[in-house]
C-alpha cells in the first residue's frame, strides 16, 4: 500500500506526460464500499459483498478518465461512492483538495453543483410527469439559482447545447427517442456548469448510430466547457475513443490504471489483455487470427469472499505460488501505467524464481494460443535484458518509487527497482508450493 | 408482391423455390409481418427475402425497431401465439426444410419447434422459467418431442449442460436459474435450445446481456457446436464486431426491410448501402486508436408506423441529393445485384457509390 | 430453509405477543390516560344500573385498580392456565384457555368462540372455493382472449360484484333462494350431522361472498396472467413446442398464481375472524355474528376475546403465506 501512495506522489513530477501536470481534481484513496451480508435468525452480519474493496487514482483537470470491467468488478458502485451518492464503507475522497469523505447531505449539497452525474438508463432516470423545461431547471431550483436571463432561457440555451430544439421545453419524455432522451439526461447534468461529469454507461443503452452522436456531443461539451469526465463503461471500444487515461477493475480493484495509448497497445495486466483480446474487432480478415483472443476459464470469483493475493489467479494463466499468498501492489511500472501483478505481460517479471504454475493456470493456459505465450514470453524477456543492462547503474537505489519520481530516469528504469522489496517478501513463500 | 423474387430473377440469381428445386435449407420469401395498433398499422417487417444454407450463419444487423427480431419470431411461428397472435397480419413464404411454414397448420409449426429449428434469447435469466430447475426446463424441451422417460431425458439434459461446458453438470442440473451466473444460464439455454439436434438455431442477441469475455466464450461455443452439429444458424445482432467474428453471410436491415446483404467479406470490404457505412462509422473500434470524431447517422429511426416514403433512410442519408430529381424521396429501392451474390437497395450510381465509399468513408474508419 | 422456518416464527409469535398487548391496552389502558377512574371503567363491564358492589367486584376480578402491566399479565396467566372469577354469592371458573368472562351475560367468551367457529370456517372456506375456482378461471380466460366477449363479460360482472355491497346481494340471495324458491335451507346444520345439508344451508351465503371476492381475484389473475404471458419465459416454453395449452398452465399459471397466495391467505384469515355481514344477513350464528351482537349490548370481554382471535387468524395465515411462497417460489428461499 505504502509504495502505492509513493508512487501516486511522484507521479505530478513526470514531466514527460503533459496530463500530469494538470491539477487534480478528485483524489481516491483505499476507496471502500462493502455491503453487509446479513444471515441466520437473528440477522447477523456474516459478511460483505466488497463491491470497491481498496482503490487509489486521482483525476486530474479536464481529461477523461474510463473506468471498465465485467459486471460486477464494482465500477458502478465506485461511481455512485465518488459522487456521495453512496457512503465509503472506508478510504478518503477529496475534491479540489478537499475531504468530501464525510460530508452530510448538508454539506454536499455545495458539491453538488460541481459533481454531476449522467446515468445509463435514460427511460429511468427521466421524471415521466415532468416536462422537459422542468426536468432541466431542476438542478436550479434544487441550488436556488438563478442564472443570467432566468432560468427558462437558460434551458432553451441548454437544449440547444445538446442539439435539442428549445421548442423541446414543454414536452414529455416519452415524447423522445432513447438518444434524445439522453441529451436531456446530459443537459440537466451541465446545467449548473459542474467541473466533475460522473457518466455511468451513458451510451450503453444506444443503438450504435445514436451511440456515436452522443460520445461525439460529450466530446464537444468536454472541450467547450473544459469539463471533466469519468466514464464508466463495459464497452472497450468506447472507453478507448473517449478516455485519456484508463482505469481498469476487477473484484473491486484497479488492476491497471495506465494512458490509453499504453493500455491499448502494451497492456501489462494479464487481465487487462484477456479482456481486451475478447472485444470482437469489426475486421472479417481478424478473423484468422482467432488466436489471437484468450479465452478466460469459469467466471468471475464471488466479491464476497475474493481470492487470496492477486484476485485474478484463479483464471490467469501465469498465476504461480506467490500469486496466491501475496497480493500485488500497483505499481507503477512505466510512466504513467501502474500495474498490480507479479507477472505482467509486455515487461520484465517482477517474481522471476517463481517460475511453477499453479494447476489452475495450467488449464487456464491450454486456452490461451501458443502464439501469444511465446509472444509473451519474448516481449517480458527483451525487457528484462534492457534492465539488465541498465541495471548496475542504479541497483543500489533503496527506494524504488524514489527512482520513479527521477525525471531524467529512463522509461524501464524505475520499475525495475519497483519489484525489490516485493521480491523479498515473498521469497520466502516456496515456489514448489502445491504443484507437481 | 412478387416484385422482389423478380428482380432477384432478373439478375440472374436464380429464384429457388422448393417446387424450383431451391437447395437453401431456410428460404425466406418476401416475408411481412405486420401489426395493426391504435396509431396505425407497424410494418415491422416489410418484404424481407433471404437464404441461408446448413452449417452457414447469417447474421442481421440492425438498430432495435429494424425488424430483425420480429423475423426471427416470425420463421419460429411465435408471432402467431398468444393474445396478440391474432392481430399479426403475415404474408410470405418462409420455407424450412422444404416445408412452407407461413400456409401450414400450427400444429404442424409447434412440432418443428423445439426439433428442427430452435432459438435462443438475449436475456437468459428472463428467458427461463424461475421456478423451475434448469434440468427440468432441458428435460421439458426433450421430452416434448421425445417419447422417453424421464430418467433417459434427465441423463440427455446432464449430457448437453456437459457438451456446453458447465462443470459438474450432474449437480447443477438442479440448480435454478437464479443460482446460475449470466454466462452459464446462456450456456444452458443454449443447451436446451441443443437438446433435440435442431438443424435451424436462431439467436437473438445471444450475448448482448454478456461481459466480453463472457461473450467470446459463448461465440466460441456457438461456433464449435455449429460444426459438430452442422446446423444451419441465424445470428440477430447490433454489434458488428460479433458479425465479423462469426458470420458467413450478412444481412443489414433498416425500417423493416433489408438495404444490403452479402458475404461478410463484402459486407466489411465493400458496403454499398449508406446506412452500412453510417454502421461502420459510428462504431469506436478497440483496434485503433482515433482521437478523431466518430461519424454518427445523423436523426432518428425511423417511425415504422409512418415509413418515409422512397427511400427510407433518405432523411437520414447524406447522399440522398446524389441521384437526379427526386427519386429517392419517391421511389422505393429494390434490391440490386453490385457483386456476385451482393445485392444493395440503393438509388446511387454504382460509381458514386464506389467513390464514396474508397474516397469518403473507407479512409476514414 | 430451515433457517427461514424458524425465522418466520418467531416473528409470527412476536407479532402476536404485540398484538394481544396493543388490543389489551387499547381495551384497558387507554380508557385510563382518557381520564377514566377504575369504577367508571368496571362499571362498562356490568349490565344497566349496578350496584356498588357489582361494581367492586369486577374492579376486583379484573384487577383493574392495579397497574395495567399485572392486568396483561394476569390475562395472559388465564389464556394459559385459567382464571376464577368471584361473584360474590357464587364463583365463575373460566377455565383454560380463559380468553375473558363476560360479567353482563355470564358466560366464557372461549366456549362461545369455538361454539360459533365451525360456522365462521365453514362459511369462509365454501365461499374460498367458490372464489378461487370462479375468480381464477374467469380471470385466466380474460386473460387469454383479452377483448373477446367472454373476457368483457367476465369483467362486468366482475365490476357488478366489487361495487355491489354484500347486504345487498346477501339480502337479494336470502329473498330469491330461500324464500321466493326456497331450495336452500335457512337453519344451519353442523358438518358432522349432515354435510348435504350443511352445504345445502350454506349454499346462498357462499355464493354472495364469492361473488364479491371472485370479482376482485379475477380482475388480479386477469393482470397476473396478461403480465405473465407476456413474459421472455413463455416465450421460451413455446419455443420449446409446448402446446399451448401446457404453456399456460404450466409455465403462465404457476407464475401468474403465485403472487395470489398472498391475497387469498390474507383474504381467508380475515374471513376467519368473522364476515360480519355475511353472518348477520344469513342469521348465521358465527364469530362475526357473535362480535356484532358483543357491540351492540356494549360487552366488552367478547369484543376483546373475538378481536384477538382475529388477530390470531392474520398472523397465522400470514405465516403460512410466508411459508407457501417460499416453496413456490426458489427465488424467496434464498434470502
Amino acid at each position: 500500500m505504502s509504495e502505492t501512495k509513493k508512487s501516486d506522489a511522484a507521479v505530478p513530477a513526470q514531466a514527460s506526460a503533459p496530463a500530469a501536470e494538470r491539477e487534480v481534481l478528485l483524489k481516491v484513496e483505499g476507496l471502500q464500499k462493502h455491503f453487509p451480508i446479513r444471515k441466520g435468525v437473528l440477522q447477523r452480519q456474516v459478511g460483505a459483498v466488497k463491491a470497491v474493496d481498496g482503490i487509489d487514482f486521482e483525476v486530474r483537470k479536464g481529461e477523461t478518465l474510463g473506468v471498465v470491467g465485467e459486471s460486477g468488478c464494482g465500477k458502478s458502485t465506485m461511481g455512485r461512492v465518488i459522487t456521495r451518492l453512496q457512503d465509503p464503507t472506508g478510504g478518503s475522497i477529496h475534491f479540489e483538495g478537499k475531504d468530501i469523505t464525510r460530508l452530510n447531505t448538508a454539506g454536499m449539497r455545495p458539491l453538488r453543483r460541481d459533481i454531476q452525474m449522467i446515468f445509463q438508463d435514460p427511460y429511468g432516470s427521466l421524471n415521466p410527469r415532468h416536462t422537459i423545461g422542468s426536468i432541466v431547471s431542476a438542478p436550479f431550483r434544487l441550488q436556488g439559482v438563478e442564472p443570467e436571463g432566468g432560468v427558462k432561457k437558460e434551458v432553451q440555451r441548454l437544449l440547444e447545447l445538446v442539439g435539442l430544439s428549445p421548442e423541446h421545453y414543454n414536452r414529455y419524455p416519452h415524447e423522445f427517442s432513447g438518444g434524445q432522451r439522453q441529451r436531456i439526461g446530459i443537459a440537466r447534468a451541465l446545467a449548473l456548469k459542474p467541473k466533475l461529469v460522473v457518466a455511468d454507461e451513458p451510451v450503453s443503452a444506444l443503438d450504435v448510430s445514436i451511440q456515436a452522436q452522443v460520445v461525439n456531443l460529450m466530446d464537444d461539451l468536454q472541450e467547450e466547457l473544459g469539463l471533466t469526465y469519468v466514464i464508466i463503461a463495459h464497452d472497450l471500444s468506447v472507453v478507448r475513443h473517449v478516455s485519456d487515461r484508463i482505469a481498469v477493475m476487477y473484484l473491486g480493484k484497479i488492476v491497471e490504471l495506465a494512458d490509453r495509448t499504453s493500455l491499448y497497445e502494451a497492456p501489462m495486466h494479464p487481465y487487462t489483455k484477456a479482456l481486451m483480446s475478447a472485444v470482437p474487432v469489426p475486421d472479417p480478415k481478424r478473423r484468422g487470427a482467432k488466436s489471437e483472443r484468450i479465452l478466460l476459464r469459469g467466471d468471475v470469483p464471488s466479491p464476497i469472499a475474493p481470492p487470496p493475493g492477486c484476485r485474478f489467479h484463479t483464471r490467469c494463466w501465469k498465476a504461480t505460488e506467490v500469486c496466491r499468498t501475496v497480493e500485488p501492489p500497483l505499481l507503477e511500472l512505466r510512466p504513467g501505467q501502474r500495474v498490480a501483478c507479479h507477472h505482467p505481460e509486455n515487461f520484465e517479471d517482477q517474481q522471476p524464481q517463481d517460475t511453477v504454475l499453479l494447476t489452475a493456470a495450467k488449464e487456464a493456459a491450454e486456452l490461451v494460443a501458443d502464439e501469444v505465450l511465446a509472444e509473451s514470453a519474448q516481449t517480458s524477456a527483451a525487457v528484462a535484458a534492457e534492465v539488465a543492462a541498465v541495471a548496475p547503474k542504479t541497483g543500489k537505489a533503496a527506494e524504488p518509487a524514489a527512482e520513479a519520481s527521477e525525471p531524467a530516469a529512463e522509461a524501464s528504469e524505475p520499475a525495475a527497482e519497483a519489484p525489490e522489496p516485493a521480491a523479498g517478501k515473498s521469497s520466502d513463500a516456496p515456489a514448489e508450493g502445491d504443484d507437481k | 408482391m412478387t416484385e422482389l423474387s423478380k428482380t432477384g430473377a432478373a439478375v440472374g440469381e436464380p429464384v429457388k423455390g422448393p417446387s424450383d428445386g431451391s437447395t437453401a435449407f431456410l428460404d425466406v420469401r418476401d416475408l411481412k409481418v405486420h401489426f395493426p395498433t391504435d396509431d396505425g398499422l407497424v410494418k415491422s417487417v416489410d418484404g424481407l427475402s433471404f437464404s441461408l444454407e446448413k452449417g452457414k450463419t447469417l447474421c442481421i444487423v440492425g438498430e432495435s425497431g429494424s425488424g430483425k427480431s420480429v423475423t426471427s419470431l416470425a420463421v419460429m411461428g411465435l408471432h402467431r401465439l398468444g393474445a396478440r397472435g391474432k392481430n399479426v397480419r403475415m404474408s410470405g413464404e418462409i420455407w424450412l426444410g422444404g416445408k412452407e411454414l407461413i400456409s401450414a397448420e400450427p400444429d404442424e409449426v409447434r412440432r418443428l419447434r423445439g426439433r428442427e429449428m430452435a432459438m435462443i434469447f438475449q436475456d437468459p435469466l428472463s428467458a427461463m422459467h424461475p421456478y423451475y430447475t434448469i434440468g427440468s426446463q432441458i428435460v421439458e424441451a426433450y421430452r416434448v418431442h421425445h417419447d422417453v422417460n424421464k430418467k433417459t431425458a434427465r441423463k440427455r439434459a446432464i449430457e448437453m449442460l456437459d457438451r456446453v461446458g458447465i462443470p459438474e453438470p450432474g449437480k447443477r442440473v438442479d440448480n435454478y436459474p437464479h443460482e446460475f451466473s449470466g454466462g452459464m444460464r446462456q450456456r444452458a439455454m443454449i443447451a436446451m435450445a441443443l437438446v433435440n439436434n435442431p438443424e435451424l438455431l436462431i439467436a437473438d442477441e445471444p450475448t448482448t446481456a454478456l461481459d466480453v469475455t463472457v461473450q467470446a466464450q459463448i461465440l466460441d461455443l456457438i461456433r464449435d457446436l455449429q460444426k459438430e452439429f452442422g446446423s444451419a444458424v441465424v445470428l440477430i445482432t447490433h454489434d458488428l464486431g460479433v458479425v465479423a467474428e462469426i458470420a458467413d453471410d450478412v444481412l443489414v436491415m433498416y425500417g423493416g426491410r433489408c438495404v444490403e446483404r452479402g458475404s461478410v467479406d463484402d459486407v466489411f470490404e465493400r458496403p454499398q448501402h449508406p446506412y452500412t457505412w453510417g454502421l461502420l462509422g459510428s462504431m469506436p473500434r478497440i483496434d485503433r486508436e482515433t482521437s478523431e470524431r466518430l461519424i454518427p447517422v445523423k436523426g432518428q429511426p425511423p417511425s415504422l408506423i409512418n415509413v418515409p416514403s422512397g427511400c427510407a433512410f433518405h432523411p437520414r442519408c447524406p447522399y440522398a441529393d446524389i441521384p437526379k430529381g427526386d427519386v429517392t424521396r419517391t421511389v422505393r429501392p429494390e434490391l440490386q445485384p453490385v457483386g456476385s451474390g451482393h445485392f444493395s437497395a440503393c438509388h446511387l450510381s454504382a460509381e458514386d457509390r464506389t467513390r464514396i465509399w474508397t474516397e469518403e468513408i473507407a479512409p476514414k474508419l | 430453509m430451515i433457517s427461514y422456518i424458524l425465522r418466520r416464527t418467531l416473528a409470527a409469535v412476536i407479532l402476536l405477543l404485540v398484538v394481544t398487548a396493543v388490543t389489551f391496552a387499547i381495551f384497558f389502558l387507554l380508557p385510563r390516560l382518557a381520564g377514566q377512574t377504575a369504577d367508571q371503567l368496571a362499571q362498562q363491564y356490568i349490565g344497566k344500573s349496578p350496584t356498588q358492589a357489582d361494581i367492586e367486584a369486577v374492579k376486583q376480578n379484573l384487577g383493574l385498580d392495579q397497574p395495567v402491566y399485572v392486568q396483561y399479565w394476569d390475562f395472559i396467566k388465564g389464556i394459559v392456565s385459567g382464571a376464577t372469577y368471584d361473584l360474590g354469592p357464587t364463583t365463575a371458573h373460566c377455565s383454560a384457555p380463559c380468553f375473558g368472562y363476560s360479567f353482563k351475560t355470564h358466560v366464557e367468551v372461549w366456549p362461545q368462540l369455538t361454539d360459533r367457529l365451525p360456522v365462521t370456517v365453514s362459511l369462509a372456506a365454501g365461499a374460498a372455493v367458490l372464489w378461487l375456482v370462479g375468480g381464477v378461471t374467469a380471470g385466466v380466460i380474460s386473460a387469454l382472449k383479452p377483448r373477446s366477449f367472454a373476457d368483457r363479460t367476465f369483467m362486468g360482472i366482475a365490476l357488478a360484484g366489487v361495487s355491489l355491497p354484500m347486504f345487498f346481494t346477501g339480502q337479494l340471495a336470502l329473498f330469491l333462494f330461500t324464500f321466493q324458491w326456497p331450495i336452500f335451507g335457512r337453519e344451519y346444520v353442523p358438518f358432522t350431522e349432515n354435510p348435504s345439508q350443511w352445504a345445502n344451508t350454506l349454499f346462498p351465503a357462499w355464493c354472495s361472498l364469492a361473488l364479491l371476492y371472485s370479482a376482485i381475484y379475477a380482475r388480479l389473475t386477469r393482470s397476473g396472467m396478461l403480465e405473465t404471458m407476456n413474459e421472455d419465459f413463455i416465450r421460451s416454453a413455446r419455443a420449446k413446442g409446448l402446446r399451448e395449452r401446457k404453456v399456460v398452465v404450466r409455465h403462465g399459471l404457476r407464475a401468474a398464481l403465485t403472487p395470489i397466495i398472498t391475497v387469498f391467505g390474507m383474504d381467508l384469515g380475515l374471513l376467519l375472524g368473522g364476515a360480519v355481514i355475511t353472518e348477520t344477513v344469513f342469521s348465521l350464528h358465527g364469530i362475526g355474528e357473535y362480535a356484532v351482537q358483543s357491540i351492540r349490548d356494549n360487552d366488552l370481554p367478547p369484543i376483546l376475546g373475538v378481536t384477538l382471535l382475529a388477530a390470531f387468524f392474520v398472523v397465522l395465515a400470514n405465516f403460512l403465506v410466508d411459508l407457501l411462497y417460499a416453496a413456490a417460489d426458489p427465488r424467496v428461499r434464498i434470502s
